[in-house]
């Protein structure tokens, strides 16, 4: 065993005397964490009731044919059994392969893989970019700081129907373009500028936190390493590629990792910008919802088992994002 | 993430006073016309990021649903209208209540229970601790789907459905995890030598924890205090399906109900929404603050 530190009683693991037996370990262990496991107790109670039950629960009903017409329900005096069935994996075989499976789960998986990336994209770039322009010695950078965080400051669910007004037909936005003699694109009714438009609002609402946490990273970049760099002459632009950008790295790496999974989450921005009225614009996330909640009968089987594809899609993102980063030991999480 | 964001306005503070990269590429020559392309883009960034919310404010303003599509009618018709009537006629007070009671249920509940994980697992290194870490940050992957659908079937099954108790649990399920990886980052930098000298004086570890620890920890529970009510407050989907009634609405769902198939009241909906945005940010705009100060002094200065 490596030298672990118990912090809070100072003593080390590794310096202790002859190994003694498995019982007096326990023991030992016991004595030595007991307020250990009595401080995490609440938070495993908590995550074992709130979320590995109901992850469990939700996974056996991705087994069955649940809905809204045969789960467990009370109507009036008279509580109906649940009458739904074990079917095996078939929901999951019909989602992946089954007659319209393109139309209902592959158009809007591909739809989702492209949200993520373009958002994340965005939200990256220009991130950084406002964070290197905030960094510099500039008059007014804190009052610009403070501006450009307004769109995180502002809780999404009022700010998108700020966004819905402008994008509507006659909205500002079209009356603007149709001014300037441009095309006036129905933003809110056609496929392709529904996603545009879902995609544009994202990067509004998501772009200050990457520039806020990058504008953190920069400024934790020594200083001298600039200096040095100057003095062997490197370009501005050798100083942003081999100064700059490897020490974002870190910072870099987790919220790349935190965006992907936030905005391969994202609820309510497309829920609240089209409603139901776009079927072809949800991402898996909203759609699953829709199926599970925004119909009749609701298919809470069905729309569990988009849940599970889901979680399982990220899941698998992330172990591979992280042995990529971990590919010269670096471990950033 | 917040732990980034925190120092990084620390570190912005910190960079005002002594602005030491700046000045080391100042030397490289900034030449006047670089200082105004930044400025020019940083007014356009600006510009970008303020104009949806301004709009929405000009639009509160004006008299007439469809205002929004002629907008120049507002400026000679422009009342406070709007506001009153969002504020004597609907259920506005009854959202605030159960939004207050909803985001602050999660916040104190959240913030107690991920406080002493996060404190656990800064300090001590049980067996099991890897794999503790490795749930938490699992439970951030959690689309809201995967869970939505088993935690209807269980409140119902409970009779929560349409309760605050119902939603606050709901909600600690996702605050909890993440603020409890937040504050571990907090709690790793507060010196272990405080602990020690907690221990040699003789108090005992939830001693340490509760009187030495929680105390120096306040900016980094603010933090997570903030961000559990954050969540809380904008959260949309489980609100949307949780709640019936439409007395107990939250705002996040409240605002929703303005915009049926039949009609859409757009003027009262931006009045509603700026009403809910000021306060929001301006908590928002004084919490960073703080968390800048308190930052700035942490650790062993406290």
């Amino acid at each position: 065993m490596t030298v672990a530190i118990d912090r809070a009683t100072g003593k080390r693991s590794g310096d202790r005397d002859p190994r003694p037996g498995l019982g007096r370990r326990f023991k030992n262990s016991y004595q030595r964490y007991w307020y250990a496991y009595a401080m995490i107790a609440p938070v495993i109670l908590v995550l074992g009731a709130l979320v590995l039950y109901p992850l469990a629960y939700g996974f056996y009903l991705t087994l069955t044919d649940a809905d809204s017409l045969n789960s467990a329900r009370t109507i009036g005096v008279n509580e109906i059994e649940a009458t739904y069935k074990f079917i095996g994996f078939d929901n999951y075989a019909d989602i992946l392969w089954g007659e319209t499976a393109y139309d209902r789960f592959w158009s809007h998986f591909i739809w989702t893989v492209f949200w993520t990336a373009a958002c994340v994209a965005l939200h990256y770039s220009l991130g950084l970019g406002l964070a290197l322009l905030l960094n510099q010695k500039l008059r007014g950078r804190t009052f610009y700081r403070l501006i450009l965080i307004l769109p995180w400051a502002v809780p999404t669910f009022t700010t998108v129907f700020g966004w819905r007004f402008m994008l509507a037909d006659s909205g500002l936005i079209n009356s603007g373009l149709d001014f300037l003699g441009l095309p006036t694109p129905a933003w809110l009714e056609d496929t392709f500028w529904q996603r545009f438009a879902a995609i544009m609002v994202n990067t509004w609402c998501g772009v200050p936190f990457m520039m806020l946490s990058l504008l953190g990273g920069l400024q934790s970049i020594d200083s001298t390493l600039y200096e040095a760099a100057e003095m062997d002459g490197a370009s501005r632009w050798q100083q942003f590629r081999y100064v700059t950008l490897p020490g974002l790295r870190t910072v870099s790496s987790t919220v790349i990792l935190l965006g992907v999974i936030w905005t391969f989450n994202q609820f309510a921005i497309i829920f609240l910008l089209f409603g139901n009225t776009a079927p072809e614009a949800q991402i898996l996330v909203t759609w699953a919802y829709q199926l599970g909640f925004g119909q009749q009968p609701r298919e809470f089987a069905e729309s569990a088992a988009y849940g599970i594809l889901l979680l399982g899609v990220l899941i698998v993102f992330t172990s591979f994002y992280r042995r990529w980063l971990n590919r010269d030991e670096q471990a950033a999480i | 993430m917040s732990t980034t964001t925190i120092t990084t306005s620390a570190a912005a503070d910190q960079a005002g006073q002594a602005p030491a990269p700046a000045k080391a590429r100042g030397r490289g020559g900034r030449g006047l016309a670089g200082t105004l392309t930044s400025h020019g883009l940083l007014v356009l960034a600006s510009l970008i990021a303020l104009f949806p919310i301004v709009w929405l404010v000009f639009l509160s303003l004006g008299p007439d649903k469809d205002d929004y599509l002629h907008p120049g009618r507002i400026w000679s018709t422009m009342t406070l209208d709007n506001y009153s009537f969002v504020l004597q006629e609907t259920n506005f007070f009854d959202w605030l209540k159960s939004t207050l009671i909803v985001s602050l249920g999660t916040t104190v509940i959240g913030v107690m229970i991920a406080a002493t994980t996060g404190y656990a697992v800064s300090r001590m290194r049980f067996p099991g601790y890897k794999k503790f870490m490795w749930v938490l940050l699992c439970t951030q992957m959690f689309p809201i789907a995967v869970l939505i659908v088993p935690m209807y079937q269980i409140l119902s099954e409970l009779q929560l459905i349409d309760t605050y108790l119902g939603l606050i649990l709901v909600y600690c399920s996702t605050a909890v995890p993440y603020c409890a990886w937040l504050l571990k980052g907090y709690f790793d930098t507060i010196p272990f030598e405080i602990d020690e000298a907690g221990r040699v004086d003789g108090l005992s570890p939830f001693g340490t924890f509760f009187r030495l620890i929680l105390p120096l920890a306040r900016p980094g529970l603010a933090v997570a205090a903030f961000y559990s009510f954050i969540t809380a407050f904008g959260e949309v989907a489980f609100a949307t399906t949780f709640l019936l009634d439409d007395e107990k609405y939250t705002f996040a769902v409240g605002l929703q109900s303005f915009v049926s198939e039949h009609d859409a009241q757009r003027n009262l909906m931006a009045a509603t929404a700026v009403l809910i945005a000021i306060p929001v940010s301006a908590f928002f705009y004084l919490v960073q603050k703080n968390l800048v100060t308190g930052l700035t002094a942490g650790g062993t200065k406290g």
